[in-house]
Formats: C-alpha cells, sequence, structure tokens
C-alpha cells in the first residue's frame, strides 16, 4: 500500500442557527447525501444519509437521542439506533454509515468530504 | 438467462407459508421459488378457521402472503410428478424443479356411510367448506344439525353450527368426546360443559347411515337403531394425509398414509422432500406416523429451509401437546397422558374442573396429562414434561389461586415448542440484556407461535431478576400512565424540563415520540413548534407518513368516506400534477404516495385551497371512522350512520393517542361499516346505538366488546369522550384499546365503573380534558402553510433546497408510478 496524501475540503453549508437541536437535516456535498445533527449540547455530527439497512437516504430524519453517554440517531424507517460519533450501528452487529468531519467555523457549519 | 436453481412447493397452506418465510429469511439468492397451490387464495390460518364464523371476513385469516420474489400460482393443484425428469405436471403444464417440497396437508375423511354425499352434508376443512355450510344452514327452514365426530374438530363444528343458529347435535362413536386428548374422567366433564351450551351429545353411538332426497338430507341413523330428523349435518371424522401423488410417482407412503419422510423431511429421492400434514415421519418408527397439528408443520419447514441452505437441521420428536377452548370450555393435553404410569387426579364437580397428570411409577417425572376446564397450569405443566414437577402435584393443580407456582423447571425444558425454545435459551436470552415479552420474542422467537407459553416468559423475566419494569426506556423509570400523570400534575410543558427533572441522558425514538404524544395531550396545541419538534417521529414531523424509498405518503382527511365530486376531481388533479400512485384505503379514503419532502407543502397547499385537511394517517391518532351509507339511502337501515360518523370524526380529529385510533359506523345490525373490528365502533338500533369498545383487526384480530346498548347520541358521545381520554392517560406506549382492556384489572366492569358510573371521580376531569381538544383543534397542514419558519424544513437539502433527491427513482406498474425495486445492498463492516 502507497500512502494517499488527502486534501481536506471543508464544504460550507448552512448557518449553525438554521440547526434544531436533535433534529436532522440533510445537504448534498458533491452528489454525496449527508446527513448533519446538532445535538442538546451544541456539538455538530455529519454521517451518510443512507440508511444501510433500508437503502433509502433518510438518516436526517431520525430522532437524536442518547444509549448511555453515546450520542445516537435512529433510522426512522426500521428504527435502528447508529452511533453519532463513530456511525457504527448499535442494533445490528457490522452495519455502519459513513462518518464525515464536520466543523463550527463562525456561523458557517461545514464538512469534509475527501475525494481520492 | 438465470442460472438460478428451481424449487417448487406443491401446496400453499400454513405449513408452506412458513417454510416460505423461513427459506426467505435464509437469503438464499441462487434460488428461485415458485408455490403450486390447489385453493384459490394465499396460505391462510386454518387453525383459526372457525374465527371466520365471527364476521365473515376471510381477510383476517390471511397470513401475510408470500415473500418477495416469490413466484405463487393458484388454483394450479400439482397433479402428477416426473422425477426422472424433475418436472411436476398441473393444469397449465409442466414446472420443472431442483428441489420440490411436497406440503398438500390433509383432506377432511369421509367414512364410507350412506347418503354421505346428499346436499347438506359438509366437510370442515377449508374457508369454502365454511361458506358452503353457512349458505345452507342460514336459509329458510334449517333448523337442526349433526356432526359427525366428537373430536376437536367436531366440536368446532358444533359451535359454528350454534353459531347459525341451528340445534345441534354432536355424534362421537366413542364412549367420550375428544378421545384422542382426554380420557373417561375428562370426557365426562367435557360433556357436561358443552351440554350445559344446549348442545345433545350422543357418545358411545354411531352413525349408520343418511337418508334423503334431492333437496338434501333429512334423517340420521344410528347403529343402535335410534334415528334423528336433521336438516344439515357436518362430518368431522378425522382426516386423511393429501398424499395422492405418491404411487404414480413410486413415492413411499406411511402405513397410514403420508409421504414417508427422514428425520431430514426428505424422502428416499434427495430431491424431493415433504413437510406438514402430508409427511409421515419416520423417526424409528418404520413407514412414519403423520402429525395433524401445526406446530409440528412448522419445525418441519424449518429443517428443510434450513437443509436446502447447506444447514443440517433434524426433526426431533414432535409435541402433540395441544391447548384450545372449545365452545368457550378449556381443554389441554399435554405429552403421552395415556401411558402407564402414575395418575394424580382431580375433579371439582362444582366447578366443572377436571385434570389429570401422569407420571412415572417413582412419581419422579412427568409423563403427560389432561386438563379440562381451567388450562391456566398448562405452560408450566408442558415445559416440565419429562423431568421432574416443578411443584407437589395438587399445589400445580389446585385451582389457580394466584396461578403463579413457585416452578423451578430445569434448563432442558422446551417453553415454547411452537419454535422449541428451551428455558435456558429463554433464561440466556434474559442474562444476555432482553427485558420483556417483546424482547424475548424478537431474539428467542418464543411466543410468537400460539402465543401460550407467554405466561412462562413472564415468570421467567420475573424470576431472572427482571423487574417487569413498566420503564419506557433506559431514560424513564416511569410507565407512560406515571409520565402522564407527572406532566399534568407538575404542569410540565417541554421534554426537557421532564428529562432534566424525571430522567436522564437524551431521549430516544422510543421515549421521545411518546412525551410528545402526552405533551399535545396535555398542551394542546400545534405539535411541530420549539422542542417538541425534535420529539416527533419523522411521520409526525413531515405530517405525512414515509414509505421504504424514503418518500412520503399523503392522506387528506374523509371524514366519514364522504366526498363530494368536486373534491374526488381535485384528489385526481393533484396526483396526476405531482406524479403520485393513487390508492384507496381501509378507512375510506384515499392515500397519495411518493411525495417527496419538498412537494409535500405545495401538495397540501392544493388541497387545502380545495378544503382538504390533514387525515393525521401518519400520527398515533385518529385515523377514521368509517360508515356504510346507512338510513339515507340503504333499506334497512335505522339511523344516518353517515351523520353520526362525520360527527364523530370531526370531534377526535387530531387526538394524540398511544397508539392509531380507528372506529365505524354501521346503520343497522348487518354491520357493513365493521364496527365491531374498531377501537370503538357503533351500530344503529332502532331505538339509538350499541357502543362496542377495544376492537381490533390487525396482527391480532379481536372483536370489540358490547358497552352501551340503545343510547343516545348525546350519552354515546359523552362515553367515547370518557373512554378515550382514560385510554389516554392510563395505557402503555403502543398499547392498542384492545391489549388495554385485555390487561386492564377488572376488565369491562373495570372500565364502566371509571367512565359510566364515575367510580373514581374521574369524568369531569376526562370531560374537560375532551372539551380542551375539541375546542383547540386546528389543522397541522395549514399551520405549517402559515407560518415560514415551519415551511423551511420541509427541502430536501439544506444547501440546495431546489435539488430532488437524486437517488429517489420510480418505475410504472399497472399504469402507476412505484418506487423503483432495485437490490437493496447492505453495508457492512466498519465505517468508510
Ligand atoms: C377447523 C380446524 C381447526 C384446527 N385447529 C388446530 C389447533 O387448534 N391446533 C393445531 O395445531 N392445529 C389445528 N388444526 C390443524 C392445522 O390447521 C393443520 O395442522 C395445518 O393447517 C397443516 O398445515 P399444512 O400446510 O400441512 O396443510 P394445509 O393447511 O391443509 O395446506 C395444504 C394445502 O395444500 C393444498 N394442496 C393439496 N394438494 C395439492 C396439490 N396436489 N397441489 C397443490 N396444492 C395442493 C391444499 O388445497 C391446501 O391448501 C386445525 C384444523 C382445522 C381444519
Ligand atoms: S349496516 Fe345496515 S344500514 Fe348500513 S349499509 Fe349495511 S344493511 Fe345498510
Amino acid at each position: 500500500m502507497t500512502t494517499a496524501t488527502l486534501t481536506i475540503t471543508w464544504t460550507a453549508i448552512c448557518s449553525y442557527s438554521r440547526l434544531e437541536a436533535e433534529r436532522g437535516v440533510a445537504a448534498l456535498v458533491d452528489g454525496v447525501q449527508i446527513a448533519i445533527f446538532r445535538t442538546y449540547s451544541g456539538e455538530l455530527f455529519a454521517i451518510g444519509n443512507r440508511d444501510p439497512i433500508a437503502g433509502a437516504q433518510v438518516m436526517s430524519r431520525g430522532i437524536v437521542g442518547t444509549r448511555g453517554d453515546t450520542p445516537t440517531v435512529a433510522s426512522p424507517l426500521h428504527k435502528q439506533v447508529y452511533d453519532l460519533r463513530t456511525g457504527e450501528c448499535l442494533d445490528v452487529a457490522g452495519v455502519a454509515v459513513p462518518t464525515y468531519p464536520i466543523r463550527r467555523n463562525g456561523d458557517a457549519v461545514e464538512v469534509a468530504v475527501d475525494k481520492p | 438467462m438465470s442460472e438460478k436453481k428451481r424449487l417448487v412447493v406443491a401446496g400453499y397452506g400454513m405449513v408452506a407459508q412458513r417454510f416460505l418465510e423461513a427459506f426467505a429469511e435464509r437469503e438464499a439468492p441462487g434460488w428461485s421459488v415458485t408455490v403450486l397451490a390447489e385453493e384459490d387464495r394465499p396460505a391462510y390460518d386454518r387453525v383459526r378457521l372457525s374465527a371466520w364464523f365471527d364476521d365473515y371476513d376471510a381477510g383476517a385469516l390471511h397470513m401475510g402472503g408470500a415473500p418477495d420474489g416469490v413466484t405463487v400460482r393458484l388454483k394450479e393443484a400439482v397433479t402428477g410428478i416426473d422425477r426422472e425428469r424433475k418436472v411436476v405436471h398441473s393444469p397449465s403444464g409442466e414446472t420443472p424443479y431442483d428441489a420440490l417440497v411436497l406440503a398438500t396437508g390433509s383432506r377432511a375423511f369421509v367414512p364410507p356411510i350412506a347418503g354421505s354425499d346428499l346436499p347438506g352434508v359438509f366437510v370442515y376443512r377449508t374457508l369454502d367448506d365454511l361458506a358452503a355450510l353457512k349458505d345452507w344452514a342460514t336459509a329458510d327452514g334449517r333448523k337442526v344439525g349433526a356432526v359427525l365426530g366428537g373430536g376437536l374438530l367436531g366440536l368446532e363444528a358444533a359451535n359454528a353450527l350454534k353459531l347459525l343458529g341451528i340445534t345441534t347435535h354432536v355424534v362421537e362413536f366413542a364412549p367420550r368426546l375428544m378421545p384422542l386428548q382426554v380420557d373417561e374422567g375428562g370426557g365426562a366433564v367435557l360433556k357436561r360443559h358443552i351440554e350445559a351450551l344446549d348442545v345433545t351429545v350422543h357418545t358411545g353411538r354411531g352413525c349408520a347411515g343418511l337418508e334423503g332426497d334431492a333437496d338434501g338430507v333429512r334423517r340420521m341413523l344410528f347403529n343402535d337403531g335410534g334415528s334423528l330428523d336433521v336438516d344439515v349435518v357436518v362430518v368431522a371424522a378425522g382426516i386423511r394425509p393429501r398424499d395422492e401423488l405418491a404411487e404414480p410417482s413410486g413415492l413411499a407412503r406411511g402405513p397410514r398414509g403420508g409421504f414417508t419422510v427422514d428425520a431430514a423431511c426428505a424422502t428416499a429421492d434427495p430431491a424431493v422432500w415433504a413437510i406438514g400434514e402430508c409427511a409421515a415421519l419416520s423417526l424409528d418408527e418404520a413407514g412414519g406416523v403423520c402429525y395433524g397439528l401445526v406446530a409440528p408443520g412448522y419445525a418441519m419447514a424449518e429443517v428443510v429451509a434450513d437443509r436446502l441452505t447447506g444447514g443440517e437441521a433434524t426433526m426431533a420428536r414432535p409435541d402433540t401437546s395441544t391447548k384450545l377452548k372449545l365452545l368457550g370450555v378449556d381443554v389441554a393435553s399435554f405429552g403421552a397422558p395415556f401411558a402407564d404410569g402414575l395418575d394424580v387426579v382431580v375433579t371439582d364437580q362444582v366447578t366443572g374442573v377436571y385434570a389429570k397428570l401422569l407420571l412415572t411409577d417413582d412419581a419422579k417425572t412427568l409423563l403427560g396429562g389432561i386438563l379440562v376446564g381451567d388450562a391456566s397450569a398448562y405452560p408450566t405443566l408442558r415445559a416440565s414434561l419429562g423431568g421432574p414437577l416443578p411443584a407437589p402435584p395438587l399445589a400445580l393443580l389446585a385451582p389457580a389461586g394466584d396461578g403463579s407456582v413457585k416452578a423451578e423447571l430445569p434448563g432442558t425444558a422446551q417453553v415454547c415448542s411452537c419454535h422449541a425454545v428451551t428455558k435456558d435459551h429463554v433464561t440466556d436470552a434474559i442474562a444476555g440484556g432482553c427485558t420483556d415479552v417483546p424482547g424475548l420474542k424478537a431474539c428467542t422467537k418464543a411466543g410468537t407461535g400460539c402465543g401460550s407459553c407467554i405466561p412462562l416468559l413472564k415468570q421467567l423475566l420475573a424470576a431472572g431478576g427482571v423487574v417487569q419494569s413498566k420503564a419506557l426506556c433506559e431514560h424513564f423509570t416511569y410507565s407512560r400512565q406515571e409520565l402522564f400523570d407527572i406532566i399534568r400534575v407538575r404542569g410540565i410543558r417541554s421534554f426537557s424540563e421532564l428529562v432534566t427533572a424525571h430522567g436522564t441522558g437524551r431521549g430516544c425514538d422510543i421515549c421521545k415520540p411518546a412525551i410528545a404524544s402526552i405533551l399535545a395531550v396535555t398542551n394542546s396545541g400545534y405539535i411541530l413548534d420549539g422542542e417538541e419538534a425534535a420529539l416527533q417521529d419523522t411521520n409526525d414531523h413531515f405530517l405525512a407518513n414515509i414509505q421504504r424509498d424514503g418518500t412520503y405518503s399523503v392522506v387528506p382527511r374523509i371524514p366519514g368516506g364522504e366526498i363530494t365530486p368536486e373534491k374526488l376531481i381535485v384528489i385526481g388533479e393533484v396526483a396526476r400534477d405531482f406524479g403520485l400512485y393513487t390508492k384507496i384505503t381501509g378507512g375510506q379514503r384515499i392515500d397519495l404516495f411518493g411525495a417527496r419532502v419538498e412537494q409535500l407543502p405545495q401538495i397540501w397547499h392544493r388541497l387545502v385551497d380545495a378544503g382538504f385537511e390533514s387525515g393525521h394517517a401518519y400520527g398515533k391518532a385518529l385515523r377514521t371512522v368509517k360508515s356504510c351509507v346507512g338510513e339515507t339511502w340503504c333499506r334497512y337501515g335505522v339511523q344516518d350512520s353517515v351523520g353520526l360518523a362525520i360527527e364523530l370524526e370531526l370531534r377526535y380529529r387530531g387526538l394524540r393517542a398511544p397508539h392509531k385510533l380507528k372506529s365505524a359506523v354501521s346503520g343497522c345490525a348487518r354491520e357493513c361499516a365493521e364496527a365491531r373490528s374498531k377501537d370503538f365502533g357503533i351500530i344503529a338500533t332502532e331505538k339509538g346505538w350499541n357502543l362496542y369498545v377495544a376492537g381490533n383487526g390487525g396482527f391480532r384480530p379481536r372483536h370489540a366488546d358490547l358497552f352501551l346498548t340503545d343510547v343516545s347520541t348525546e350519552e354515546l358521545i359523552r362515553t367515547i369522550d370518557r373512554f378515550l381520554m382514560y385510554y389516554i392517560r392510563t395505557a402503555d406506549r403502543l398499547q392498542r384499546t384492545a391489549a388495554w382492556l385485555e390487561a386492564m384489572e377488572g376488565g369491562l366492569d373495570h372500565l364502566r365503573a371509571v367512565i359510566v358510573d364515575d367510580a373514581l371521580g374521574l369524568c369531569e376531569e376526562l370531560d374537560a380534558q375532551m372539551a380542551r381538544h375539541v375546542g383547540s383543534y386546528a389543522d397541522e397542514w395549514q399551520a405549517t402553510l402559515q407560518d415560514p419558519q415551519r415551511l423551511a424544513r420541509f427541502v430536501s437539502f439544506v444547501n440546495a433546497p431546489g435539488t430532488p433527491d437524486p437517488d429517489i427513482s420510480f418505475e410504472v406498474e399497472r399504469g402507476q408510478k412505484i418506487p423503483a425495486r432495485g437490490p437493496v445492498p447492505v453495508t457492512l463492516g466498519g465505517a468508510r
């Protein structure tokens, strides 16, 4: 394996205030659909919008909450719960959604979708 | 050209259905599956066949149909098997197979007696049989009927005749009823129960022939010289396996019929399998034995599904235990009740309870038993078969004081016989984190068959230290009812306030919608403002129903199912302009499918402008009040059922509840609106209305109970107001009214005491709460359209609001668009 150089490109999505606490939005970045969440404590998360079990682009419409200390979102279709930090499905072993770097830059919310 | 291997299933009864499901679960993409079925409908629940007489609704017995991708050919009986060429014959030609599964079931056995082919003589096996019986027995002048056979089927048939208004006789050749399941003592107690229901029982009497003419059967002759005048006869003298395909194709038959199979359910031909009642299972007995119960058939279905997908499952000796309620009498028999050993018998002539346990001579091992009149000890006893009794016999059999025997079952005891789940499986699952019955059902399958082991599951949960906690989820230790009271009494107005003071964490998809629903009732306002928005399920959040591809369906309210041509045209135009798939729903309205999030406001706009409002099809709320056309048009109608339905639907629209609520109003006792399958159903009488409560269709159908008779509209509405509010206050999350009432201590009497006699002094408050709901109702669609901030949520992408989701695509079927059926891949492995 050779080491690939990754350039991180941040894309501005929307203003921070546009995000309601615990309610996701979907964003389209270079053809990739991303679900963006702001938790109650104000943290930001970005994961793939596609529900890997149902195949539909719906994760942004799931209910945000916690399981123990883990921030979570539940698929709105069949309610499997995912860890917002790692993208891992907490109910079905081996299933996961991708995660993306996300940050707050002033009032702008930015995500990075790496391109090879 | 497909390279797939071809699996053909002959027969589409209950066992074939289970097989198809079990096979689909194992995901074997290398197979294409075809079912050839003789009957004209997919598998239905034959075990509950008699329930058809409750409402003549064959749909209620439907078992869910074949899994995706399976080709079903109805009315296409297999007429021959060419094993050499590996094809089956049927009227429309040949079907090739690589594997053939025979699931042809049984036929009713008609003994060779004279006159058995007369009109008016029926068997009791299929829906068609029942329909023919009903038509005959309800024709004018048919008064007296006899059932030939006093076994399980015969008693079910006797019940059917009684329901059809026929004076009923049961004729059984053996000296007692249910000779295969119960002994003499049990039979005697059973007979007394049955006779108390005005069914005449002739035991020890054979039928020597039937007399009659072209107009039908007239008389039954007995072998002792007597006779009985009859207008209808049902023959329920046993069943015979449908193995007529065996001989011509050279497959071996069991000594009493059936396709002989080994423990893998394979015939001598490795490409041919047999399952269910048509299979003669040979474990060590030559030729094999057929089992006339559904559980062994299900086990065979699982075995073959496993084998075909590379597994090595084998059949264990089937458990022939049964528990039934016949004409309202509990009868259970388990293990080998007729073996040699030590009997313990309890007979209580007063209460009509009979119980017998059969133990080994050293009294250490339970071999079998029979219970008549009270079968509450059945789950514990059946699970103890082959092991020591969990308590002294008399303690187990004594009329259940509290029913909670301190049972210490051995770990290998089978708790659920439908799915062969042992106590160890269940306790492991509990140790692994299952905390309730639904959890156990999901991870062990226990309790998903006949359900008779559920009480035992509850006991095991309790014994496993799981305080049958009513806790909603990990964030609240309170039940929904307790939370309702906390919110109401403390005047809590938001989720954050509640979870901070009375819970932990930030909630989840279980507690958030439940609390949103409570807040909607206690705060009564728009459900999508401020923090409440984040509590709602996507359906409530977008005021539409999410579908498998992430699009939504839209259902405008059509109160009572009454709609003007103009409004119908608007719905058609909206569907056409937005390219929506349209379907008439069971609730007498129209569902428009395939709307993308960003289209919803535009669609509502058009609908609201034409005078429509939200139908709340997305909410745990009142859905519809269905109605028949009633007195206005129908020549039988005695009241204005449409008018009442509209009044009720408008009164309760938008009312958030623990689960969805359905209702219907029929204009006379013919009940065309099917009101008795609803949460609250109303049937018109000459003098007013009858109110029925807590009915249910769906997964576990239940007929509503009669609650009020001949009441005025005013009293009717007052009672429904209280019924609904009391339900909303006290039910568990996602508990329909049927389950709520069933779980209620004191049942219907308690409900009546609370909402009619005001025994708890609650009525004033319930009335006030409903008045507040009615007064504050506002259409959620309109409220959304009027507010730019609310509207801002309805975009596809926050950074590209005009771009539709590029992954949504459609194809066309029967002239309408449907979600494209591409493969649905599952991403496995870690993130990225
Ligand atoms: C009234 C009644 C009450 C019952 N109560 C109970 C109970 O309480 N508990 C219990 O365990 N069991 C009960 N049973 C028995 C239970 O219904 C059967 O064990 C179960 O239905 C067997 O399933 P099966 O798929 O093997 O057969 P079936 O359900 O009979 O299905 C076989 C299907 O194959 C079709 N078929 C036959 N030959 C061909 C062919 N050549 N080509 C294509 N199709 C063919 C038949 O038309 C039928 O549709 C009851 C049965 C009845 C009738
Ligand atoms: S229930 Fe009665 S009134 Fe209503 S349509 Fe049927 S027959 Fe007519």
